[in-house]
């Protein structure tokens, strides 16, 4: 099998992982906090903002990804004018879209992915004995201590399994950001594959091992994870 | 305001509720609740299962809300909700029937976390005051294990050490021995003594006969809802008026 476009510099492999990578981490991060302030609202004595997280999370996780990453892009960014980039007049824009596009997909990533760590997390809620809660209640905690003290951190222990399969499943999403131009993993297989059509298997190989050398570690650390956060009752 | 305690001079009652009615759907569970208890009393609540004692328990410290009525602490009418009702219920300690300590903090955390988040002092302070309440209830050397590290003996002991931190001006107890083996229930039964003795107002739901006559003031017996009998321990083991009392003593003293 023939890899030579592996030593050709018209091919980034590695640079293309690189974006791959900042892209699920900051995802990943945003995704997090986004996600565990949606679970939080979610079960909040507040009907609006019950009610307000809830429908945020039953419409977002039920639109395609690559309809949310294109929406990033050509209504948020496009028509409402979203700019996440600064412009310096007289430089190539190539620059500018570049770092808009990236940060474009972020903010789809985050919102797409928070909704299924709300979810996660929210599960792990009902874990939690509500005998925690109220012990936690009759201490003098408010609601938000109670929450972010004694409930959250319970429940984000018992599903980091859960949460480590949303991380590896944002791991493969970030492809999607190739449809709005970000250079990443499968962007560069696109470009491979009209360049090099007669190495098609080779390109796959090369790409498909480069996301379960980014998967798999990330499934057995949260596997691992899992293990030592679970609480003990 | 509500209206004081009866001839206790100008002292309100620690604890008074006036016509408390409580409902869970058409379920009348609190009927017309009235009940006055000076500060340093130790009440014994007693009553058949599903005759509302932990609803009683619970709506002193307003963990369930109540339909209608009063309920005051020290004079002070409990808040609806909010910091005001969080800060009230930090003066009234609560010991659950299932120990509820914080899972994933150990045992020298869970009694800290009180007064570092809602009394606002310092680490320092906190510890030291959990250390000698940990020692008070005879667990100092577990400080730093988790709670599933120990017995449920024990964790109920912690328990009641992290509810003293807040220096609670009453303490709850709902059956704070039933989930226990036989052989811990004395080791709590002892601190709950040793707390009595030392002028603590505390409302006490047990069906343990012995800790109701040693360290008992006022036995209220509950049916459906509603208190049957107030008197003393005395008087209720060997003269319970109603029949429903009586039907019930001799069910639990049979054996
Ligand atoms: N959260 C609740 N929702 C509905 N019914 C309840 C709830 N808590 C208690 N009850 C009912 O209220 C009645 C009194 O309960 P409880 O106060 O726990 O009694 P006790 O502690 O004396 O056994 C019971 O019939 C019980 O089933
Ligand atoms: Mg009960």
């Amino acid at each position: 099998m023939d890899f030579s476009f592996l030593s050709d510099p018209r091919y980034d492999v590695l640079g293309a992982f690189w974006v791959t990578v900042q892209l699920t981490v900051w995802s990943a991060i945003g995704a997090f906090i986004l996600g565990v302030v949606l679970a939080a609202m979610r079960v909040c004595p507040v009907p609006l903002m019950r009610g307000f997280a809830g429908g945020v999370v039953n419409i977002v996780r039920n639109i395609p990804l690559t309809l949310i990453i294109i929406m990033m892009s050509q209504v948020i960014a496009n028509q409402l004018g979203l700019r996440l980039a600064t412009r310096q007049p007289g430089v190539n824009p190539q620059a500018f879209l570049d770092t808009q596009n990236f940060r474009l997909a972020v903010l789809g990533f985050i919102i797409y992915t928070s909704t299924f760590v709300c979810e996660a997390i929210r599960s792990g809620i009902n874990t939690v004995p509500p005998g925690q809660a109220e012990a936690a209640r009759a201490v003098g905690l408010t609601f938000t201590q109670v929450l972010g003290i004694v409930v959250l951190p319970q429940a984000i222990r018992a599903v980091v399994a859960p949460l480590g399969s949303v991380l590896i499943a944002l791991i493969k999403n970030t492809t999607v950001a190739s449809a709005i131009g970000v250079s990443e993993a499968a962007l560069l297989m696109n470009t491979l594959l009209e360049n090099e059509a007669d190495k098609f298997t080779a390109v796959f190989l090369v790409i498909a091992a480069g996301f379960i050398v980014l998967a798999l570690p990330t499934g057995l650390v949260f596997g691992s994870l899992a293990k030592k956060a679970s609480v003990k009752r | 305001m509500t209206v004081a305690g009866p001839s206790d001079g100008a002292r309100p009652p620690m604890i008074s509720m006036h016509d408390v009615q409580k409902h869970f759907g058409t379920l009348h569970v609190l009927k017309n609740i009235r009940l006055d208890v000076p500060g340093g009393q130790v009440v014994i609540v007693i009553g058949p299962s599903g005759s509302g004692k932990s609803t009683l328990c619970r709506t002193i410290n307003r963990l369930e809300s109540i339909d209608s009525g009063d309920i005051a602490i020290d004079g002070v009418p409990l808040p609806a909700e909010g910091k005001g009702l969080a800060q009230l219920r930090a003066d009234v300690g609560m010991v659950f029937q299932s120990f509820n300590l914080f899972a994933h903090k150990t045992i020298l955390q869970n009694v800290t976390l009180g007064p570092i988040k809602v009394r606002k002092m310092s680490k320092k302070d906190a510890d030291e005051l959990a250390d000698s309440l940990l020692q008070r209830v005879g667990i100092a050397e577990q400080r730093d294990k988790l709670p599933a590290q120990l017995s449920g003996g024990q964790q109920q002991r912690v328990a009641i050490a992290r509810a003293l931190a807040m220096k609670p001006k009453v303490m709850l107890f709902d059956e704070p021995t039933s989930a226990l083996d036989p052989e811990m229930v004395n080791e709590v039964l002892d601190v709950m003594v040793s707390l009595a003795r030392e002028g603590m107002t505390m409302v006490v739901v047990t069906h343990e006969m012995g800790f109701a006559r040693k360290a008992g003031d006022r036995v209220l017996f509950m049916a459906d809802g509603e208190i049957v009998e107030d008197g003393t321990p005395q008087e209720f083991f060997t003269n319970p008026t109603s029949n429903r009392a009586k039907d019930f003593l001799s069910k639990i003293l049979t054996h």
